[in-house]
């Protein structure tokens, strides 16, 4: 396949992907939307004004960031794992495989899809945030910088989900068990100046705090971590699971027999 | 990749043992020519499949050399996929999209222009005769459109090698003469046709070249010509007008009576069906009508893979 070939060979997978979700949109965009919008109100309009200032900043104006990107991981994540999933299990990924695509441009392709939802998401929250609290943005590049990479990174790891995937419970058991967990303790909603030193360590080990925090940073200005850091973290575990993924594809693990 | 050469499909010494031990196939040999049209018999778990799974790269081999059109696949699988086309047995397509979108984003796995992609699917949605149910969710077609929706699948990339894999399994008589047609034409338009098929009628009447499969080894490659040549007798059903009362006797013709105005006999290739006729007619028996038990290849299939399960005993 010449350069040419293998661009349109993306720009399908691409496609069929944003085609996919687009066209299960009460299914995909609608719910991640609702979902926010209740925690909006929950937690910004009337629990909110009870809690104060979290880090110098109304409660609403600290959690925004974390919200939004928890969408932003959420649905970069669910997107890979269930496309990727779904086409092993109607097989139709057969149709990839006996295909002259490049391994990375599958690989590429599914990650774009699912970075398209999640983004999309992201920033269908981000529009609805407004209505609910004011925001002057403090450094638009660390803003798209963080998001981007984190949703890559996100993406990456549901194929490497579905790829070892076996059954529908095996595509919910990560994001049920772990990725949720890792969320609401990754300072979504609160400051790890809370928890004190020693528990403030252990949070560190957390991935999430890094991008959660850069993103509020990005937004905010303010931020429990440093940011180069957060980068840093993100790039090196988005290298990491890039090559994991690339591997498994290459390999044709629980692909092909 | 090695213009001289002639062959479609060149396999040597193909081995295939799964994760769990299953010996698939024991380093089998075949050939197939450019312009063929191929079939690959056996019964199940014969290893038809896996051979079929190793030539579209969806079935790792463990040893051996396979070559499509002089590309290797394990120097270039790449090169080689973009010859071939397959057919696979099962449905494997995304059962909420349409055909239409099915056939484009085939096209483009394959690096083809969206413009191109869309007269291709069209022209293939139209001689398959599924162009007015190019719009609707493929869940949605019925068992015989959903075969032809992958064969026009196959064919987006043009492929000079189409693989079918029992490509009429669950069709109604009339579609699978169309779709013989169909196939027949596409041959002699100069693709290479390799199918796996558990009508024999079916190899029969298409295919110029068989290869036998069985217990993962080749029991037989020749052409269905010499192959027919081989059959040493044939089992004939006799309709007589006269009613039966006990089963007549003929010597040399052994005779079972099946009902009232049916008889069987097996009639080696030496002898001649007129002298039976002769012998029968001087008992008062007058034949009406006569046909084949099964289809002559059914039969020289059925010897051969005995032969084989009896050779593996002995062995």
């Amino acid at each position: 396949m010449d350069n040419h070939q293998k661009w349109i060979a993306f720009t399908t997978i691409v496609r069929r992907e944003i085609h996919r979700f687009m066209r299960i949109w009460p299914q995909t965009l609608v719910p991640p939307v609702i979902t926010i919008v209740l925690y909006f109100v929950i937690f910004g309009r009337l629990i909110g004004g009870r809690i104060g200032e979290m880090s110098g900043l109304p409660y609403i104006q600290f959690v925004a960031p974390g919200l939004i990107m928890m969408s932003v991981i959420t649905n970069s994540y669910s997107n890979v794992v269930s496309s990727f999933y779904g086409s092993k299990f109607q097989r139709n990924i057969e149709e990839l495989l006996v295909s002259p695509t490049p391994n990375w441009i599958i690989l590429l392709g599914y990650v774009v899809g699912g970075m398209s939802r999640g983004l999309g998401v992201g920033a269908l929250v981000t529009i609805l945030s407004l209505y609910f609290a004011d925001f002057s943005l403090h450094s638009l590049p660390i803003t798209i910088g963080i998001v981007l990479m984190t949703s890559l990174m996100f993406s990456l790891a549901g194929l490497i989900n579905a790829v070892f995937a076996n059954s529908f419970d095996d595509i919910s058991i990560i994001p049920t068990f772990v990725l949720t967990p890792l969320i609401y303790l990754g300072g979504v909603f609160y400051s790890i100046e809370l928890l004190g030193e020693f528990w403030g360590s252990v949070s560190l080990i957390n991935p999430i705090l890094y991008m959660v925090n850069a993103f509020r940073y990005g937004m905010v200005g303010i931020t429990d971590i440093n940011i180069a850091w957060s980068f840093g973290m993100v790039g090196l575990f988005s290298a990491l699971l890039f090559f994991v993924a690339l591997n498994l594809l290459e390999k044709g693990s629980r692909l092909r027999s | 990749m090695n213009q001289s050469t002639k062959s479609a499909l060149q396999i040597s010494q193909l081995t295939k043992v799964y994760e769990d031990g299953f010996v698939a196939l024991k380093g089998i040999d075949l050939n197939v020519a450019e312009g063929d049209f191929f079939a690959l018999l056996g019964p199940n778990g014969a290893g038809k499949s896996t051979t079929i799974g190793i030539i579209c790269s969806l079935v790792r081999k463990t040893e051996g050399l396979v070559t499509i059109f002089g590309y290797d696949i394990d120097a270039d699988f790449s090169g080689a996929k973009q010859y071939v086309g397959v057919v696979p047995q099962e449905f494997n397509f995304n059962q909420f999209e349409k055909p239409i979108d099915i056939l484009i984003n085939q096209a483009g796995y394959f690096g083809i222009p969206a413009k191109i992609a869309a007269e291709r699917a069209e022209k293939y949605l139209m001689q398959l005769g599924l162009w007015d149910r190019a719009h609707v969710p493929s869940r949605t077609l019925s068992g015989g459109m959903k075969r032809r929706l992958m064969i026009a699948r196959a064919l987006m990339h043009e492929p000079k090698l189409l693989v079918l894999d029992e490509p009429t399994a669950g069709v109604d008589i009339e579609l699978r003469r169309s779709m013989w047609e169909f196939l027949q034409e596409i041959n002699k338009q100069g693709t290479t046709i390799i199918l796996t098929t558990h009508y024999l009628e079916e190899a029969e009447s298409l295919c110029r070249n068989v290869a036998i499969i069985d217990h993962g080894q080749i029991v037989q490659n020749t052409s269905i010509r010499e192959l027919i040549s081989q059959l040493n007798k044939e089992t004939f059903i006799l309709d007589t007008r006269e009613q039966l009362s006990s089963c007549p006797e003929v010597e040399g013709y052994p005779l079972k009576q099946v009902d009232t105005n049916t008889l069987e006999v097996e009639v080696e290739k030496t002898q001649s069906i007129n002298e039976l006729f002769a012998a029968l007619t001087s008992q008062g028996l007058h034949v009406v009508s006569m046909r084949n038990k099964t289809n002559r290849l059914e039969e020289l299939f059925f010897d051969l893979v005995a032969k084989n399960l009896q050779e593996k005993g002995n062995g």
